[in-house]
């Protein structure tokens, strides 16, 4: 480091000025702080900040995919109230959150406190829970679809034994969106864990040792010492998950490679029904309308968040 | 001494708990392993000579048959070369713009500064699904349909990035500034000749975040794109979905060759992921 800055220091000395006095180094500073931040500013403010201020805007029009724009004022919103398609879509996705989010707290939690403690392998093991998550969900669809082939597939065959042999996994409306569920908990157990484990890890030993000194079993242990000092990790694991179960990746790419939101739209998420009414039917205002909703359920939720924590921080019980 | 009553049940507990290790290992094994079964048939049936996609067992024999098509008859080759370039352009460009926002917003004072950040940080909660729609007629206005900058320029920002370099950046030395200052050295110099180099480790754990993210990318490209030569590696599978529905030996063979990168790259910087998905939200 110092090296470095001596090296600067002989570079610099034939080029700069000097470093001048109060004010203008503070105008300096402003400056650089301006031009450093530009870049993401501007980027932030085109390809994030504008695109949900526009979103409000189009859900206003008409708008055809040649680009055509016509104003209709809140008949958009007229529509989702009376359209079967929308209603299904939110009920699927409430089905999807209700599911998914317990299932993987409790396998994330579980993990976790399986592989918190040293056994022989225990780096391989954590490799392979969270392998997984490293995969794309294009490449999990299409090998989770092949290994529930109809009749052939190899998790179908598995199957067998426990009478669901003949049970089309993908095809069958009763079972699709317990699949798409299975294979969501299957690819994000092992993120979960992870953050349990720094959870787990910011835990002070004492206070277990103490408990294990005062006779506390395993389970007392976990329930009363534990369970507490990984609330606030928690709590963040469930707003993450809730908020990426709603909105993240996986309620699309999952659905359009598994199934394509079929059969008989079971598993139509929120997010896969925008993106149809959009680039399938080319309703794009009306696809806007639909943005709108969900960016007022993300802004109700963070601001239940914010109020909740305090402003964003969580301290433990 | 041996005669004290505590003593046979701590003798008791600990042996409980060493057997409480061992069960745990065993089901922790068990589990790992079944977790791992679906990435295992998928090696194994990409290796499969066609027509064995389904049996349930060893190959008769392996073959490199369906590896070969897809590299040869499928345009793989070029999905590939489209993903690494896309990958590695916004993640080099991410984090350097990345890391002079967390710079400024960590260590410069300016007017304005906890405004800024908080307004970078209330974007964090978008995420692609949601704008999607406003997001591709922007893109589109904007001259980005079915080329390289459409595929690249939107996906460099987010917010993320910026948070996390910006906690690293909080605790550099303050004597550094000073130093540089001292030496009548600006600030855009002190920036690419002190500060970037100090920020390796942080670089390289978001380097390995960002390169997965995009290699892994599916919506933006799907939309963005319809030219069959700008397909990337997951549109390029979800097109080989559509043209070979049953041809489960090639589709099998195409998933290794589009996760292989990506089962590399974190095998290499399983660590630095770790640390920074930890720090993604906790501290």
């Amino acid at each position: 480091m110092t090296t470095s800055a001596k090296a600067l220091s002989e570079r610099a000395s034939s080029t700069s000025t000097a470093s001048g006095t109060g004010t203008t180094r503070r105008r300096r500073e402003t400056r650089a702080a301006w031009l450093f931040l530009a870049p993401d500013a501007v980027g932030l403010l085109l390809f994030v900040a504008l695109p949900m201020v526009f979103a409000l805007a189009l859900s206003l029009f008409d708008v055809d995919g040649f680009g055509n724009y016509r104003w209709i004022g809140l008949d958009n919103f007229h529509r989702m109230l009376s359209d079967p398609m929308l209603s299904r879509a939110i009920w699927v996705t409430v089905k999807y959150v209700v599911l998914f989010v317990p299932l993987s707290f409790v396998a994330g939690l579980g993990l976790a406190l399986l592989v918190w403690n040293k056994f022989p392998g225990v780096a391989a093991v954590r490799t392979l829970f969270f392998l997984p998550n490293a995969l794309s969900l294009v490449v999990i669809g299409l090998l989770w679809q092949f290994l529930l082939v109809d009749k052939q597939g190899v998790l179908t065959h598995a199957a067998r034994p426990f009478g669901l042999g003949d049970v089309s996994f993908l095809g069958d409306p009763k079972w699709a969106l317990a699949t798409y569920v299975f294979i969501s908990v299957w690819y994000s157990m092992g993120y979960q864990m992870l953050l349990f484990m720094a959870g787990l890890n910011d835990i002070e030993g004492e206070h277990l040792d103490a408990a294990r000194v005062d006779g506390a079993g395993a389970w007392q242990r976990f329930r009363h010492v534990i369970w507490p000092l990984l609330g606030p990790t928690s709590f963040f694991v469930l707003i993450t998950s809730l908020v990426a179960s709603v909105t993240g990746l996986q309620a699309f790419d999952l659905v359009y490679v598994l199934t394509k939101g079929g059969p008989d739209n079971q598993t139509s998420t929120v997010v896969f029904y925008i993106y149809q009414q959009a680039f399938s039917f080319g309703h794009f205002g009306y696809a806007a309308a639909i943005t709108v909703m969900l960016v007022a359920f993300l802004v109700a939720v963070t601001a239940v968040l914010f109020k909740a924590t305090g402003g964003g921080r969580f301290h433990a019980r | 001494m041996l005669a004290d009553s505590s003593s046979p049940t701590t003798v008791r507990r600990t042996r409980r708990w060493r057997n409480g290790t061992t069960l745990r290992a065993v089901v922790a094994w068990a589990l790992a392993l079944l977790t791992f079964f679906p990435i295992f048939w998928l090696l194994l049936t990409a290796f499969k000579p066609s027509g064995e996609s389904f049996s349930s067992g060893m190959p008769s024999h392996w073959t490199w048959d369906n590896l070969k098509y897809v590299l040869t008859e499928v345009s793989f080759p070029r999905y590939l070369m489209n993903s690494a370039i896309v990958s590695v352009v916004v993640t080099a460009a991410a984090l350097l713009f990345h890391s002079m926002a967390a710079y400024a917003l960590a260590r410069l004072r300016f007017r304005g500064n906890s405004l800024v950040l908080g307004a970078m940080v209330s974007t964090m909660l978008v995420s692609l699904p949601v704008i999607l729609v406003p997001l591709f007629l922007i893109a589109k206005t904007l001259g980005m349909l079915d080329n390289f900058a459409g595929l690249i320029v939107p996906m460099i920002f987010n917010a993320f990035g910026i948070f996390l370099l910006r906690q690293y950046y909080l605790n550099f030395p303050s004597e550094l500034e000073d130093a540089a200052a001292l030496d009548g050295c600006g600030y855009p110099r002190l920036f690419w000749h002190v500060v970037l180099p100090l920020s390796r480790p942080a670089l390289a754990s978001l380097s390995v975040l960002f390169f997965l993210a995009n290699w892994n990318a599916f919506l933006w490209p799907l939309v963005i794109t319809s030219n069959p030569d700008l397909y990337v590696v997951q549109t390029g599978m979800a097109s080989l979905q559509g043209q070979y529905a049953s041809a489960y030996n090639y589709v099998l063979a195409g998933s290794l060759v589009a996760v292989l990168p990506t089962i590399i790259v974190f095998l290499l910087g399983q660590r630095w992921l770790v640390d920074s998905m930890k720090s993604s939200g906790l501290k």
